[in-house]
C-alpha cells in the first residue's frame, strides 16, 4: 500500500536519507528501529509530507503523492502522531477528537476513544490540551487523535519518547492492544524491544540507509545473544 | 425597533428576537427606550448625569438583567453612567454590551461608566460585549470604565469580549476588593485593520485572603495595535494572578505591561504575559487531520478566543 522509491534527504552536507526503498503491506504492523540521528523520523515526517525529500517517490495505494501537502495525504488516508505532541490554549480534547474525526463524533463516542487508550474520559474530555497534562497524558491525546481518523496507514513517531518509565508500562498495553484500536497499517518508529516484539516487519535503518529488513525474527535474531542497545549501535 | 436594531441586540446579547427575560433597559442612539423591572430588581433613571440606578434587593437569587446600548446613527457620542447596587448575599447575572452600526462618514462613540457596589456576600456574573459593523468610513468608538466595590465575602465574574468591527476602544478596569472578596476577569479580544485596543486593569487587594485572577487573550491581525496594562496591587494577605496571552499576525503590534505591587509580605502576586505568532507546529498538527492551512489557523484561533 506504500511504497518508497530512491528517497534521498540531505541537510547541511549531511546524508541524513540515502536512497531509500521500502513497501509495506496492507493490514501490517510495521516497526522502524536504529539508532538516533538514522533517520527514522525524517522518513516518517517525509511520508505524512511534513519534510520534503530531496529526490524520490512515495505511491501511495498506487498513487504517486510526493507532491500533495500534509493535508491532502490526511484525507487519502495517512494519519500521524507526533513524537512530541503540540499543545493548544482553548482547544480541548473533545475539540482535538472533533476536529481529528472525518465523520461527525458526539461526546460518548470520544469518551469511548479516550477509554481505548487508557485514559479515564470523563477526566478528559472537556479539559484544555495545555500545559496542565503531563507527557503521558498528551501522549495517549495524541494516540486518541489519530486512533479516531481511522485511517489506511498511521504512523507512530516513537510514542515512548518522553514519557515516564511508569507511564510507558501502561501505554505499551495499548500499543499491545494497537491492532483492536487503530485499524488498517500501522507504522512505528520505536527503540522498544516490546514493540518490535509485536510487529509483522522490522526495518534497522542506520546511517540513513536501510540496514536488515524482514520478520522480528530475522531482524531481531541476535538480540536474545546481546542487549537490544548494542544490537542497534547505540552506545 | 427595525431589523438592525435587534441584529445589533443578537450579537451583543442571548436574545433570539430582541426579547429579554427578567428586568432590562435598552438604550438606543443615547435614550432609553425600553425598560423592565422586577419584584427584586428596580431600575432609576439618574438625575444629574445620564444613566440609570440598578437597586438588586438582598437574597435576590438567580435573576438576570440586561441592560444593552445600541448606536445607529453616525455622529453620535454617547456618555453613560450605570451604577448597581447589589444586595446582600443577592446572585444574579448582568449583561450588558454596545452594539454600534455605522453606516456614515461622522464617528459614532460610546462610553458607557459602570460601577458595581457588591454588599457582603453578593455573586455577580458581569457579560459585557462590544461589536462594530456597518459600511461607512466613521469609525466605531468604545471607551468602557467598570469599577467594582467588592465587601467582604462577595464575588464578581466578568466577562469580556470585543471581536469584530470596534475602531477604537480603551477598556479601563478597577476593583478594589475587601475581606475574602474575589474579583474574576476574563477578557477577549480580536482587532483587525487599524484597528486600536488598550486594556487598563487596576485592582487593590486590601482585604485578607482576597483575590483576582485576570485572563486577558487576544489575537492582533493586519495592521492593528493592542496594550494590555495591568497593576495589582496587594496590601494585605492576598492572592493575585493575572495571565496576557497574545496571538501575533501580520504588521500587528501587541505591548503587554505588567506591574504587580506587594505592600505586604504575605502578597501572593503573578504575572504571566506571552505574545507570538501561531505556532507552526500547531498548523502541522491540524493539517496532518486534513485541515488546509487556513482552516487550521482558524481553528486554532477560534479555540484560542473561545
Amino acid at each position: 500500500m506504500l511504497e518508497l522509491k530512491n528517497i534521498c534527504f540531505e541537510r547541511e552536507n549531511k546524508k541524513i536519507l540515502d536512497n531509500i526503498n521500502l513497501t509495506i503491506d496492507t493490514d501490517k504492523f510495521v516497526v522502524i528501529t536504529g539508532p538516533n540521528g538514522s533517520g527514522k523520523s525524517t522518513l516518517a515526517k517525509i511520508i505524512m509530507g511534513i519534510e520534503k525529500p530531496d529526490s524520490g517517490e512515495i505511491l501511495f495505494e498506487g498513487k504517486d503523492i510526493i507532491k500533495l501537502p500534509i493535508n491532502e495525504r490526511a484525507k487519502l488516508g495517512i494519519a500521524f502522531a507526533f513524537q512530541q505532541p503540540t499543545r493548544f490554549k482553548g482547544i480541548t480534547v473533545f475539540d482535538l477528537l472533533k476536529l481529528s474525526s472525518e465523520k461527525e463524533i458526539n461526546k460518548a463516542k470520544a469518551c469511548d476513544i479516550l477509554s481505548k487508550v487508557g485514559l479515564c474520559a470523563k477526566d478528559y474530555v472537556d479539559r484544555e490540551i495545555n500545559s496542565s497534562l503531563s507527557g503521558g497524558e498528551i501522549k495517549r491525546i495524541e494516540i486518541a487523535s489519530v486512533a479516531v481518523r481511522n485511517s489506511k496507514l498511521t504512523i507512530f513517531d516513537e510514542p515512548e519518547a518522553g514519557i515516564d518509565l511508569w507511564s510507558f508500562q501502561n501505554l505499551i498495553k495499548v500499543f499491545e492492544d494497537m491492532r483492536k484500536i487503530v485499524k488498517g497499517t500501522t507504522l512505528i518508529i520505536s527503540h522498544q524491544e516490546r514493540i518490535l516484539n509485536i510487529a509483522d516487519q522490522v526495518i534497522l535503518i542506520k546511517h540513513g540507509k536501510i540496514d536488515k529488513m524482514g520478520n522480528k525474527e530475522e531482524v531481531l535474531g541476535q538480540v536474545k545473544e546481546k542487549p537490544l542497545c548494542c544490537k542497534l549501535g547505540v552506545k | 425597533m427595525n431589523n438592525i436594531d435587534i441584529n445589533l441586540l443578537k450579537k451583543i446579547t442571548e436574545t433570539k428576537d430582541g426579547k429579554f427575560e427578567g428586568a432590562y433597559n435598552i438604550r438606543k442612539n443615547g435614550q432609553g427606550i425600553e425598560r423592565k423591572t422586577t419584584g427584586n430588581i428596580e431600575i432609576i433613571t439618574k438625575k444629574e448625569v445620564s444613566g440609570i440606578d440598578i437597586f438588586v434587593k438582598p437574597n435576590t437569587k438567580f435573576e438576570f438583567i440586561h441592560i444593552p446600548v445600541i448606536i445607529t446613527e453616525s455622529g453620535i457620542n454617547d456618555l453613560v453612567y450605570n451604577d448597581f447596587y447589589i444586595g446582600e448575599n443577592s446572585k444574579v447575572t448582568i449583561i450588558a454590551g454596545c452594539g454600534i452600526h455605522n453606516d456614515h462618514h461622522k464617528d459614532s462613540r460610546h462610553d458607557g461608566i459602570h460601577r458595581f457596589y457588591l454588599e457582603k456576600g453578593a455573586k455577580v456574573k458581569y457579560i459585557e460585549k462590544h461589536y462594530g459593523e456597518g459600511s461607512g468610513t466613521g469609525k466605531r468608538i468604545l471607551n468602557p470604565v467598570t469599577e467594582v466595590y467588592l465587601k467582604e465575602n462577595s464575588l464578581l465574574e466578568m466577562e469580556s469580549v470585543q471581536i469584530k468591527g470596534v475602531d477604537s476602544t480603551i477598556r479601563t478596569t478597577k476593583g478594589v476588593l475587601d475581606k475574602n472578596a474575589s474579583f474574576i476577569v476574563t477578557e477577549k479580544i480580536m482587532t483587525h485593520g487599524i484597528q486600536f485596543a488598550k486594556t487598563k486593569f487596576e485592582v487593590e487587594l486590601n482585604g485578607e485572603n482576597s483575590s483576582t485572577k485576570v485572563t486577558s487573550r487576544s489575537v492582533a491581525t493586519e495592521d492593528s495595535k493592542q496594550e494590555f496594562c495591568s497593576k495589582v496591587i496587594g496590601n494585605t494577605k492576598c492572592f493575585g494572578h493575572v495571565e496576557c496571552d497574545a496571538i501575533i499576525k501580520d504588521n500587528a503590534k501587541v505591548i503587554a505591561i505588567p506591574e504587580i505591587i506587594a505592600n505586604n509580605v504575605e502578597a501572593n502576586l503573578i504575572h504571566e504575559a506571552a505574545i507570538g505568532k501561531i505556532a507552526g507546529e500547531q498548523l502541522i498538527k491540524l493539517m496532518t487531520l486534513g485541515l488546509t492551512e487556513k482552516e487550521a489557523e482558524e481553528a486554532i484561533i477560534n479555540g484560542f478566543l473561545k
